[in-house]
């Protein structure tokens, strides 16, 4: 019921504004796997191809002082959450310019002055903090939220217990967003975990649980929505499981021989959130093409941007490493 | 009560530091288990709930891992949050949060964020705590960059420093001893903060240089009584902070006695202890007279058995013989 009540209906100038930015991620990590490939990026890097609505439909629900926490997949959030692509490429090219100054990578995107206070390349290893941050808001009486994205695979790791437990004890504003895309790297989603319905492991700690599909943008921003309403209420944590799919190996490089063939054209060719908004929308091709256009014009001046970057200088090797 | 100051234990020290330093700014709190009513398990958070309230002082379940991780997430926040850790055993079970969070948020960030968190925990040999109750754990810490450390050994050097800890815009491992916690000290009614990464000579001397740390810098100074007796003089150095670590008083004073013991509780193999032999003999060669000696624990679990735990932990007699082979004297009786 309550779930009716809060949800949205959206001007289509907005849904198409969403599907500009799912656009944007989409061509910003098509660009990132070519470039990859080309030795310019240095490390390695997971794409988001599949889950850009969730990223997009999340962030948009989230008002200017609340703050995200991302994983070790965090272009899309990045982006999402304002970054400009100009920062983002420069961080995965390791320059200066970059959203981390060239300190972090593909894997470590931060931009606190817009509320992404960092994504842990370790499963789950930010939940806590994301619960820290939530304490800090309660504790000044502030009305923001924390919102932690992680995947189906950190719900089987020691702290999404110890920080699910603790918020919901501590009745803490945290939203806990699980992108739910059914592989822990190789590892499916059956051979992970016992249960079927990852909602289902709220239950354990009395916390209120939602459901979404994540593969359509305006469901995960009602849905956010209503996640974001309860905590910030003062009502305690959120646990929101987003069903999305990776349409998109591990990282760049990984053969995906784990994965059925079939599955995963099949699955490509009927789960990709940006074709489904564009059917939603009833978009002429003409404005389609456009935003595609848009997207394209942005990712090249990204690269550009990230290739005339600055090489952090080995005289600054030292630099914040303390305060 | 004495007009020009109190009288402190090293246990109420610690809390005199916290209480000050809450009733001072909000942004100060501290979570642990069983911290409120219960004043903690080394009695260090007493009463600290009547003043404070139980938003402030807060009691948490048995979640180091998460409570760690929500005192770097408060911290990067712009809070002060005290994680106090009940034995440092435990650390082990947030070490994937201290490690590649708490040290390295600030890094990773390229400097847009801080971590001002202190984590307080105690522990120590001396009363069969076995095996997972008694381990010293700073030396664990110390490679890890991000982190500070610090160990101090007497009440005025942890009020002092456990002040400059909160606020240090760093995570601060902060380590007291369980045998320290009764040993008590006269100190001024105001609070003198004490800069982290500045060691203390505890005793001057002119013969043998003992750095030591923790309830070794009082077993060091016992063993140096000892030795003046027999005609050495022996000088003690406290470096109160691990990391950062007083490179110059450590090197000052072995380049005035030019003869260098380094004690610590620990485990002596592998120990904190050889990277101050390394930083002696890299930086002072030439004003040493004889090789380094170290002194600290055997490499074993510690031991339950009182007699087996005495076996494996290094207390005053341990130092002195440190000190007498290396002024080239016997200590056996032979």
């Amino acid at each position: 019921m309550a779930k009716l009540e809060s949800r949205t209906s959206l001007l289509s100038g907005e849904l198409e504004r969403f599907l500009g930015k799912m656009l944007l991620i989409r061509h910003f990590e098509r660009v990132v796997e070519d470039r990859y490939r080309d030795g310019e990026i240095p490390g390695f890097v997971h794409l988001a191809i599949g889950q850009e609505a969730v990223a997009v439909g999340a962030c948009s629900a989230l008002e200017p002082g609340d703050v995200i926490t991302s994983t070790h997949r965090s272009h899309a959030h990045a982006l999402a959450k304002g970054t400009p692509a100009r920062a983002v490429m420069a961080e995965l090219y390791g320059k200066t310019e970059g959203c981390s100054h060239g300190r972090g990578g593909s894997m470590h995107l931060y931009d606190v002055e817009r509320g992404n206070i960092g994504s842990s390349a370790v499963v789950g290893g930010a939940l806590g903090i994301a619960a820290g941050a939530a304490l800090a808001f309660k504790l000044r009486a502030e009305p923001r939220v924390a919102l932690a994205f992680f995947g189906d695979g950190a719900t089987n790791s020691g702290l999404f217990h110890e920080a699910m437990n603790l918020a919901q004890l501590w009745k803490l504003p945290v939203v806990f967003f699980c992108e739910n895309n059914r592989w822990a790297e190789s590892t499916p989603f059956a051979q992970h975990s016992p249960i079927a319905d990852l909602s289902e492991r709220a239950l354990a700690y009395g916390m209120k649980a939602i459901k979404t599909d994540g593969q359509d943008v305006e469901a995960v921003r009602s849905a956010t929505n209503e996640a974001l309403a309860h905590s910030r209420s003062g009502a305690g944590p959120v646990f929101l499981v987003a069903e999305t799919y990776r349409l998109t190996p591990h990282n760049v490089g990984d053969p995906q021989e784990y994965r059925d063939r079939a599955e995963y054209e099949q699955t490509r060719a009927t789960q990709d959130p940006i074709v489904k908004l564009r059917e939603k929308l009833r978009l002429p091709d003409e404005r389609f093409a456009e935003l595609e256009r848009e997207a394209e014009t942005a990712v090249v001046d990204a690269v550009e941007f990230a290739r005339h970057g600055t090489d952090p200088d080995p005289r600054d090797l030292f630099d914040y490493v303390y305060a | 009560m004495p007009e020009n100051g109190t009288r402190l234990s090293y246990r109420e020290a610690v809390r005199d530091a916290m209480s000050r330093a809450m009733r001072a700014d909000p942004d100060v709190f501290i979570m642990g288990q069983d911290i409120a009513e219960h004043g903690g398990s080394q009695k260090v958070t007493l009463d600290m709930l009547e003043e404070f309230g139980p938003e402030r002082v807060r009691n948490a379940p048995i979640s180091e891992m998460a409570l760690t991780g929500a005192g770097i997430g408060a911290a990067m926040l712009g809070m002060r949050p005290i994680v106090e850790i009940m034995y440092e055993d435990f650390f082990t079970l947030a070490m994937e949060q201290l490690v590649n969070h708490a040290a390295k948020e600030r890094y990773m960030s390229g400097g847009q964020l801080k971590v001002p968190l202190t984590l307080r925990t105690q522990g120590g040999a001396g009363w069969s705590s076995a095996a997972q109750h008694g381990q010293q754990t700073e030396g664990w810490f110390v490679g890890v960059p991000g982190l500070k450390v610090v160990y101090p050994s007497t009440p005025r050097d942890a009020r002092g420093l456990l002040w400059s800890s909160i606020y240090d815009d760093n995570c601060v491992l902060f380590f007291e001893h369980v045998q320290l916690y009764n040993l008590r000290e006269q100190l001024p009614e105001e609070l003198e903060p004490i800069p982290l990464g500045k060691a203390r000579v505890a005793r001057e001397g002119e013969d043998v240089t003992v750095v030591a740390i923790g309830p070794l810098v009082h077993e060091a100074l016992a063993a140096a009584d000892q030795a003046g007796s027999d005609g050495i003089s022996v000088e003690v150095v406290d470096p109160r902070t691990l990391q950062p670590l007083d490179e110059e008083a450590i090197l000052a004073s072995v380049r005035k006695t030019n003869r260098c013991v380094v004690a610590h509780e620990a485990v002596r193999k592998m120990g904190f202890g050889a990277e101050l032999a390394a930083l002696v003999q890299e930086q002072a060669f030439d004003w040493l007279d004889a090789p380094v000696e170290r002194v600290g624990a055997a490499f074993t679990p510690l031991p339950f058995a009182p007699v087996l735990e005495r076996a494996a932990v290094p207390r005053r007699e341990e130092v002195y013989a440190a000190i007498m082979h290396s002024v080239g004297r016997r200590t056996d009786g032979e």
